[in-house]
């Protein structure tokens, strides 16, 4: 079909679930009731944890917070599908990738409060570092996954990204050569509705799932507010690209519910409307449901994750307070690998008599 | 003959809006564009009311990637528009750096002087925000050191508003590096109805002297005149009298006023955000240097970023120039 007659697709409708699932969640739901519980668990965590960083923002105590409000389905549903051998490369709003990944999501704080630009040891989850320049971790992921492959590695990388970030000319490119190279990676995109303010139709006149078409790299779209469909797709793919099929691309259709950041106020550019028909299919009461439904999980178990929520919420800010910045020397030690005349000059200034200059 | 408006006091940001306002106004060849400018009016607002004013063909939300914004801002210039392109924070402007340096800055000269390519780059700039990654860098060196570019920082809303103006009116691409810890920052603006004559005024951006004094000259541009006027304060307070000259403008650099500051002062000292090592700073001593040796008691001494990655924002404060390491810097050259 010519792009022109492709229908325009504008910020994602509601109640499509379903509509449109790859051939893994085409089969019957057999549903493993632990893992639902799982997903719920994780989810439920990460939207304490969310909120509490909320929280700190508002408090003075984080400069600035990505708030992953409402896209907690696709997050930790496409996580849970991930192997051992798997590495993420997120943007900068996967705090449900990280919990899921077994990440301490408390680690991510520092960053948000300026005392760090890191904050964990990707090696430990297989998780790479945030990255804030959107896209700029396509290229990448891929040149990661095609290291795995020259390695013989069984592993594969998903790479996080948003609706905004297709637009890049990197995340073409990374597209590009993960097609070439056949580079076991798996495009995840995220596509909450909204770029800041800039609205999705802005970014694409087609389905983000067909952004990899032309460029070799097949995809798929999935309710990105049910985290059994994300994890059939994300598992599924990632099984397609062990089986050598190449890369593969998966577009979550989920929604942003709160602002881009603690600096945005999102009234000034949406329809409140769209806002309530969407916290109409929050994800965590849509997994909290289907527990329900099933007949998988009772109070207690309601009572327990939540009584987590709030522990972890209240720890957050325990370890936001007692976050110990870096120190400036510390980022002259960081800089280079071995010596640098310069750095070594400057630092040098650091502890000069009359100050540092 | 310009017809003036009565003076108002406005923001350093809201003077860009009303410089835009007017360009967009007085040609309708002038677009805005960039991601998030419209109808939200930029994440520092510096577009505000502009979409509703001039719609959204003129006034337009692009999609997120910043290559596309410089690369399509070529094209319509070459089609005679004069875009005005926003990158929203200093660390973003990277993945449009090829189309800046290969084409923009290129095509005048590759052409033989035919073609033109009017394009405006506003890029909020520098740091003291308490930003994330990535939102307070000062890259202005690796566009000065660009030829074919104009490269300009204003410091005041006055300046602000000429300078976005005049860079609109200029037929060379200009790169306005716009200190974002003085958007909120208040002065006296005068807004002119009338529009610069082809880039006149960019030109005649001479810099300016904010403090006069005889012992010291120090020499800063956008984010940091302010810091330089605050280390001037300390030493007047001490016997020392130094005079800040406020550059305005990086590419070109004003080097005849300069060294008529010096030729009084006999000491520099420059000041900038951006780290010292191959910034602005030492172009100007060392063209300072080869202009008027004899007249230096001291060497020129620049005060600025280390040689490191910009670091956490907690750690800011002690990264960047206060008055402090100016006022250190300037004991250091009146010891010579």
């Amino acid at each position: 079909m010519p792009f022109a007659q492709a229908p325009a697709p504008t910020a994602p409708a509601p109640g499509r679930s379903g509509d449109r699932l790859g051939p893994a969640s085409a089969e019957p739901r057999r549903p493993d009731l632990g893992q639902l519980r799982s997903f719920y668990r994780d989810m439920a965590l990460t939207r304490a944890f969310d909120r509490a960083a909320t929280a700190l923002q508002r408090q003075g105590e984080l400069a600035l917070w990505a708030p992953s409000l409402g896209q907690e389905a696709a997050q930790v549903g496409s996580a849970h599908a991930l192997g051992p051998h798997d590495w993420v490369f997120p943007s900068y709003r996967e705090h449900g990738v990280l919990l899921s990944r077994g990440v301490d999501p408390r680690r991510l704080l520092g960053l948000f409060r300026g005392a760090d630009n890191g904050g964990w040891d990707p090696s430990e989850q297989r998780v790479h570092l945030y990255t804030l320049v959107v896209g700029a971790q396509a290229l990448p992921a891929v040149g990661y996954g095609i290291g795995l492959a020259l390695d013989g590695d069984p592993g594969a990388v998903v790479v996080y990204l948003g609706d905004g970030a297709t637009s890049q000319g990197e995340v073409c490119e990374a597209l590009v050569w993960a097609a070439s190279c056949a580079a076991p990676v798996l495009f995840l995109i995220q596509n909450n509705g909204w770029a800041i303010s800039t609205p999705t139709r802005t970014q694409a006149r087609v389905e983000l799932a067909r952004r990899g078409e032309g460029f070799g790299v097949p995809g798929e779209r999935v309710d990105g507010n049910d985290a059994e469909a994300c994890h059939a797709a994300t598992a599924a793919a990632l099984a397609r690209i062990r089986a050598g099929e190449g890369p593969q691309l998966i577009e979550a259709l989920t929604y942003r519910i709160g602002p881009h950041t603690t600096s945005d106020d999102p009234s000034r550019y949406r329809r409140p409307e769209e806002e309530a028909e969407w916290a109409a299919r929050d994800p965590l009461a849509l997994a909290r449901a289907r527990l329900e439904e099933l007949g998988a999980a009772d109070a207690a178990f309601f009572a327990e994750v939540e009584a987590a929520g709030e522990a972890l919420a209240a720890s957050a800010r325990e370890h936001c307070l007692g976050i110990k910045p870096e120190r400036l020397d510390q980022v002259f030690e960081w800089a280079y690998a071995t010596p640098h005349a310069l750095v070594a000059e400057e630092l040098a200034t650091l502890a000069a008599p009359g100050g540092p200059r | 003959m310009s017809v003036l408006a009565p003076a108002a006091t406005v923001g350093l940001g809201q003077a860009i809006n009303q410089a835009l306002a007017a360009e967009l106004a007085a040609d309708r060849k002038v677009l805005v564009m960039g991601e998030d400018v419209g109808v939200l009016g930029g994440v520092f607002r510096v577009t505000g009311g502009l979409s509703e004013r001039f719609g959204p063909e003129r006034v337009r939300d692009t999609p997120l990637g910043e290559a596309g914004i410089v690369g399509t801002a070529i094209g319509l210039a070459l089609r005679g528009y004069r875009p005005v392109c926003e990158i929203q924070f200093d660390g973003f402007v990277f993945p449009a750096f090829s189309q800046i340096t290969t084409q923009l800055a290129k095509l005048r000269s590759r052409s033989r002087g035919r073609l033109a390519v009017p394009v405006t780059i506003r890029i909020p700039y520098g740091g003291r925000i308490g930003a994330v990654e990535h939102h307070s860098e000062s890259p202005e060196a690796l566009f000065a050191h660009t030829a074919g570019l104009r490269v300009v920082s204003p410091s005041n809303a006055q300046d602000a508003y000429d300078m976005t103006r005049a860079a609109i009116a200029c037929p060379d691409p200009v790169i306005i590096f716009e200190p974002k810890s003085l958007y909120w920052s208040k002065g006296e603006l005068v807004a002119g109805a009338e529009r610069a004559r082809d880039g006149d005024t960019l030109n005649q951006a001479r810099l300016a002297r904010r403090r006069p004094g005889a012992a010291v000259t120090l020499a800063a541009y956008g984010p940091s005149v302010p810091q330089a006027l605050a280390a001037a304060g300390q030493l007047a307070g001490e016997g020392v009298e130094a005079e800040v000259i406020d550059l305005r403008a990086i590419s070109p650099i004003d080097f005849d006023a300069i060294e008529r500051s010096v030729a009084q002062t006999g000491r520099l000292v420059v000041v900038h955000e951006a780290p010292v090592f191959f910034g602005a700073g030492a172009e100007i001593a060392a063209r300072i240097t080869e202009r008027c040796f004899y007249l230096l008691e001291a060497p020129v001494l620049r005060v600025g970023g280390y040689h490191l990655p910009y670091p956490p924002a907690l750690l800011e404060q002690a990264y960047l120039p206060g008055p402090e390491r100016v006022v250190a810097a300037v004991r250091q050259a009146l010891a010579f």
